[in-house]
């Protein structure tokens, strides 16, 4: 098997146990659901203060989201053994990352277009300006995101690390991933598309950064 | 032994601590004599610019000690010897003190000066987001009990998270210059006098060889807890300390410390442990 076809049946297993125990909805939803509507309370009702906000207020719904389904994606390893099976198993222990890496993408995109939906609903953003760079921002900002999340799950597998250590590595480490993702939702929703370049530019560095130092590192991570 | 961990081991034993110990103090009352007294008081800032003297030190160390943490974990997990894990959380450790000290320094030099505590200043945010990184990194060296684990996942901590650093300040510096005034200068004037630029340079010198010192001390320390920890194993698992010792402790520890013998370890005593 290639890297490729290694990398594609991680993802697809994940994605499997995901379809099949529908975490993401019964769960993650609700979560960042309840946040959204704890942002709107804790902002008060003035409709032009929740509008600024609002750009702010999607990306730290879609970060804490991301805390929760990344705990997932190790959550089902941690049971009956099965990271000691993927351990042992004769495949690039860079396909477990991308692979993993991959499923959470594909699961917090679903979650995202519910969370867009929910912000310009509750907040009054207008998103249908710049539809091209709305979307480009949360795909690369959800890649960045998974390459974080998928290289340093591991370590939640430790039950002292998944309430505290975890989400206080990932969040300082993603900082650059919130300031533009929310920028560039920012400058699309005021219709100002081409001043959101650099931010995406800054996404795709993040990306390729992350992603070449997972891949490399990760296997450090699963030696025993 | 390849010749950089030479290098390290000899500056770390005992001898090497105690010249850098004097050495660091003697520099650091010459820090204190030319700030405070030769360089004279700044033309706007008054007293309050002398707080430059130990903050910018700070903040030098912070990035410094970071930086050697990136290289000691690229070595640790390159050549697997305990010293380069110890060498990464001695340095982490000194560099969140310091990182610390120059915000908390800043802070205090920003009220008088800028009015605030705290501004979102590129620098300043950069700052803060460091520290949080490297105290999830301290965090993470708790996790383990296995001290391999421990050492290769910090490793992986420190590697990923000083890659960070770049993409973090440059996020926030475009963050705030693209939609907000101009940034605050962080030294007030772009010029600086020469007996004050001597006093800063005095200051930057005086703190390495304080962060040198302090990390010689930790590193101690570390061969410390490991030849504890091994001496505590020795009799249930039945082994000599020196075999549980990692490859490189025991030359280091019988060279700095002298004072754990071998006789300590009473492999007879293995049947009740085991």
């Amino acid at each position: 098997m290639t890297l490729l076809e290694q990398t594609v049946a991680m993802a697809g297993k994940d994605l499997r146990i995901e379809v099949r125990g529908r975490y993401a909805l019964a769960a993650v939803l609700p979560f960042a659901a309840t946040l959204l509507i704890a942002f709107g309370l804790s902002l008060g009702p003035g409709r032009t203060l929740l509008q600024q906000a609002a750009p702010g207020l999607l990306w730290l719904a879609v970060l804490f989201a991301s805390v929760l389904s990344f705990r997932r994606a190790y959550e089902h390893e941690g049971e009956d053994g099965a990271l000691e099976g993927l351990v042992i198993s004769p495949i690039d222990k860079a396909a477990v990352f991308l692979g993993k890496a991959a499923a959470v993408v594909v699961q917090l995109l679903v979650l995202e277009v519910i969370v867009v939906l929910l912000v310009s609903g509750l907040f009054g953003l207008s998103l249908g300006a710049e539809p091209v760079t709305l979307v480009a921002a949360f795909v690369l900002g959800t890649i960045g995101l998974a390459a974080i999340g998928s290289l340093f799950g591991v370590l939640s597998e430790s039950p002292r690390a998944r309430e505290t250590v975890f989400p206080l590595l990932v969040l300082p480490l993603s900082t650059p991933v919130l300031v533009s993702g929310v920028k560039a939702t920012a400058l699309a929703a005021a219709g100002r598309a081409g001043e959101a370049s650099s931010w995406l530019g800054l996404l795709v560095a993040f990306d390729l950064v992350f992603v070449a130092a997972g891949t490399l590192v990760f296997g450090y991570l699963l030696e025993d | 032994m390849s010749s950089p961990e030479r290098v390290l081991g000899r500056i770390t034993a005992k001898p090497g601590e105690r010249i850098l110990g004097w050495a660091a103090l003697a520099a650091l009352v010459g820090t204190a004599v030319m700030s405070l007294a030769i360089a004279p008081p700044d033309a706007d800032q008054r007293n309050a610019q002398r707080l430059m003297y130990v903050h910018v030190p700070s903040a030098w160390l912070a990035y410094l000690a970071f930086a050697v943490v990136f290289v000691a974990s690229i070595a640790y997990l390159k050549t697997r010897k305990s010293r380069w894990d110890r060498l990464a959380a001695a340095s982490a450790e000194v560099g969140v003190l310091f990182t610390a000290l120059a915000i908390a320094l800043g802070s205090i030099w920003g009220k008088p000066i800028w009015g605030t505590w705290w501004t979102w200043d590129p620098r300043l945010t950069t700052t803060a987001i460091l520290l949080l990184i490297y105290v999830g990194y301290l965090a993470v060296r708790r996790l383990p009990d296995s001290p391999a684990r421990r050492a290769r996942w910090a490793a992986v901590v420190g590697i990923v998270g000083f890659l960070d650093v770049p993409i973090v300040h440059l996020s926030v510096t475009w963050w705030r210059s693209l939609h907000q005034g101009a940034t605050v200068r962080l030294l007030g004037k772009s010029t600086i006098a020469p007996v004050m630029l001597a006093a800063l340079l005095v200051a930057v010198f005086a703190f390495t060889l304080l962060y040198l010192y302090l990390v010689t001390l930790r590193l101690r320390v570390g061969r410390l807890e490991e030849r504890v920890l091994a001496e505590a194993l020795s009799p249930r698992v039945g082994q000599p300390v020196e075999a549980l010792l990692s490859d490189d402790a025991e030359t280091e520890a019988a060279a700095g410390s002298g004072s754990a013998s071998t006789s300590h370890a009473q492999p007879e005593e293995v049947a009740t442990g085991g």
